[in-house]
């Protein structure tokens, strides 16, 4: 199957346009896609007349072009009928948006779409799904465009069984900075599945961090998934719903006991080299850091930071997650301590943590970087950045990532998100240093890159 | 490949659901775990015998379709130390089901105890688990585990993955298991597993006894899958 065009269309239909309700899901797919993306799009509606001025046509098949993507919000009952006059047009890719189908116990239209569509070798996503959005190309979610929060396009592909958790994390991906490439919510996987998209997004040149929300997966799926995230260049990264055993099974061995489903699905993801994220805000700190850095670093972690406190907390939480902060060699503190300015030479802390103190001046966090750059001993460093400090500017974070440039070891900052300290933080962002906006971030931002075997 | 030996345990399993523990050692055997020297005794004469063959002191376990949780019943007795207390627990074995056998067996030191299994996972297929073992295993909860088959490396990542893993490296004077031994095990148990996941539910091999030179499994339980 050929994914391509559904993520990129030049063409594209809505069938089930209303003529009479622009509140209609498949009018707010119309309106989106004609008024904000470079597709040429076809309204379908079996009445005809006009929609928006444009002709709607009765069927797919009086369509006079090839079409791409055809986008299917009709009732669960008609849509196989829609879906075989789709077929015999020659349509290169399908969404069905409608609902009613497995997921409210009727699986016997479920399994004829997924048996039509397979045997005329046509990607079909859905049914019961919001479908893709692929920023500059092409969008499908029913959310009027006013409504919805955008992340800037970048490195992320984001793969959700549901159209809640993914149109949320678009929201969480905008408000930390992170970049998406493809967005695809794919309901009830009647055919099109994680591990047909996996392999799609491997391929995919927009795409560098793939990232999957699975509620489950079916028999024997998951063995090919990880199978295929194994061979993955690119890194994978799952969070998985549904952790807490549902009531007690009588299980007749200690191993089906203590095997239960999540503790092997987490046992093998690990095993195969894909990022399980526990929850929400791992995911999205492991997407941050994973959309810069491709390349797994080791568990030793140098801290740089102005607070004691912020040391402290980044030393405790990457204890938690098995990282690393030795203590730096006598010969390497003095060092660290002789590139210091002269106002904190005397009370900073050099030992790992570094507390460069509230007195320390943007030279100060510029050599420790640089000291720490050039440890082997160190595989990334963390900054922890007060920038309310008077001895710091905007401009910290581009020097720092300067640093970083010129010397290749992963840095992370950690830096409070709001809108006075946007400079300082796009500082770091805009020249691919992730930046987070809690200390637990900044270090799961690190951790992601130990556990990442595929990057 | 199943030899037709092995293929017949699996036939003959399939009234009861399970594998008795005696057959499921053949089966492991065959496969290349190691196991006690053990014998199956159908009545008390050949019990005798066999356990002149084996000699005292010796374990005895109930056989039964039956019984599952042989522990749980007093189907286990270890240091059984001559014919008269044989002959004690054959009868006391007998009033648990009229028609059980008896499987006597080499006693083996103490040592640490290792549960290792497998069980057909409905996502991802065969899977196997290293943990911590003992009649204590699901209150430790202390596992590693593996989508089968293993590789060679997979065994000491699992190791290294287990909490408790300084009790297999020699802790407060007790010897230290043998790797290379626990790895061979580990990777026999894996290629029969591969072999016969369409025929199991899961496998408990508990507790696998694990010595300087050699690891041994001394329970096993191979639950058949439900038709």
């Amino acid at each position: 199957m050929d994914f391509r065009t559904l993520f990129e269309p030049q063409t594209m239909a809505i069938i089930g346009v209303s003529l009479s309700n622009d509140r209609h899901p498949a009018n707010v797919i119309f309106s989106k896609n004609k008024l904000r993306y470079p597709v040429r799009i076809y309204p379908i509606n079996p009445k005809g007349g006009l929609l928006q001025g444009e002709k709607v046509y009765a069927s797919i098949l009086d369509v006079p072009d090839k079409v791409d993507l055809a986008v299917i919000a009709v009732r669960a009952e008609q849509v196989a009928g829609v879906l075989a006059d789709c077929i015999a047009a020659g349509v290169r890719g399908v969404i069905v948006i409608s609902g009613g189908f497995a997921e409210s116990g009727r699986t016997d239209l479920q399994a004829q779409l997924a048996s039509m569509a397979a045997k005329a070798w046509l990607p079909m996503i859905g049914p019961n799904c919001l479908g893709i959005y692929s920023p500059g190309h092409v969008d499908t979610f029913f959310l009027p465009s006013e409504r919805m929060v955008r992340p800037e396009a970048g490195a992320v592909a984001v793969v959700s069984q549901s159209g809640g958790i993914l149109v949320d994390l678009l929201v969480k991906f905008a408000e930390e900075g992170i970049g998406l490439s493809r967005a695809i919510s794919i309901g009830n996987k009647a055919l099109v599945r994680e591990k047909h998209l996996l392999d799609y997004l491997v391929g995919d040149p927009a795409t560098k961090v793939i990232t999957f929300y699975v509620e489950g997966f079916a028999e024997n799926e998951g063995r090919e998934f990880v199978q295929a995230a194994a061979r993955s260049p690119k890194p994978v990264i799952v969070l998985k719903a549904g952790k807490t055993p549902g009531g007690s099974r009588a299980v007749s061995s200690h191993t089906a006991s203590l095997a239960g489903d999540y503790a092997v699905f987490s046992a093998v993801l690990a095993q195969h080299g894909v990022v399980e994220a526990r929850n929400e805000f791992e995911l999205i700190n492991f997407c941050g850091s994973l959309s810069c850095y491709q390349e797994t670093i080791g568990n030793r972690i140098g801290i740089i930071t102005s607070s004691g406190g912020h040391g402290a907390l980044a030393v405790d939480t990457c204890s938690r997650h098995g990282l690393e902060t030795p203590v730096f060699t006598e010969a390497l503190q003095t060092t660290i301590r002789q590139r210091l300015s002269a106002n904190v030479q005397g009370i900073a802390a050099v030992g790992n943590p570094i507390d460069l103190t509230g007195s320390a001046v943007e030279d100060d966090f510029v050599a420790a970087t640089e000291v720490l750059c050039d440890v082997p001993d160190i595989d990334c460093i963390i900054v922890l950045l007060l920038p309310y400090l008077p001895g710091i500017s905007s401009d910290l974070g581009a020097r720092l990532s300067q640093v970083y440039r010129r010397e290749r070891k992963p840095l992370i900052a950690y830096v409070p998100h709001i809108e006075k300290y946007k400079m300082l933080i796009e500082g770091f962002s805009l020249n691919r240093v992730p930046v987070s906006s809690s200390i637990d971030g900044a270090v799961l931002m690190a951790d992601a890159l130990r556990r990442c075997k595929a990057c | 490949m199943l030899n037709p030996a092995m293929t017949e345990i699996f036939e003959a399993g399939r009234a009861a659901g399970w594998i008795l523990e005696p057959e499921a050692k053949t089966l492991l055997a065959a496969a290349g775990l190691d196991v006690p020297r053990f014998a199956r005794a159908d009545n008390l004469e050949a019990a005798l015998a066999a356990a002149s063959q084996i000699g005292y002191p010796l374990v005895a376990k109930v056989v039964s379709p039956g019984i599952i949780h042989k522990s749980d019943v007093g189907g286990v007795v270890v240091g059984v130390g001559n014919d008269g207390q044989l002959r004690e627990v054959f009868q006391r074995f007998r009033t648990l089901d009229p028609g059980a056998a008896i499987l006597v067996e080499e006693m083996l030191p103490r040592s640490v105890e290792l549960i290792v299994g497998a069980k057909i996972d409905y996502q991802f297929g065969p899977v196997i688990l290293l943990g911590i073992g003992g009649t204590g295993v699901e209150i430790y909860q202390d596992t590693a585990i593996r989508m089968a088959p293993l590789k060679e490396s997979d065994v000491p990542a699992m190791i290294r993955g287990l909490k408790g893993r300084r009790l297999l490296e020699g802790y407060r004077g007790s010897a230290p298991v043998h790797p290379a031994s626990l790895a061979r095990l580990l990777l026999a148990f894996s290629g029969l597993v591969m072999e016969v996941a369409d025929r199991i539910e899961s496998i408990d091999l508990n507790p696998v006894l694990c010595f300087q030179e050699r690891c041994v499994v001394a329970d096993a339980r191979i639950m058949l899958r439900r038709p």
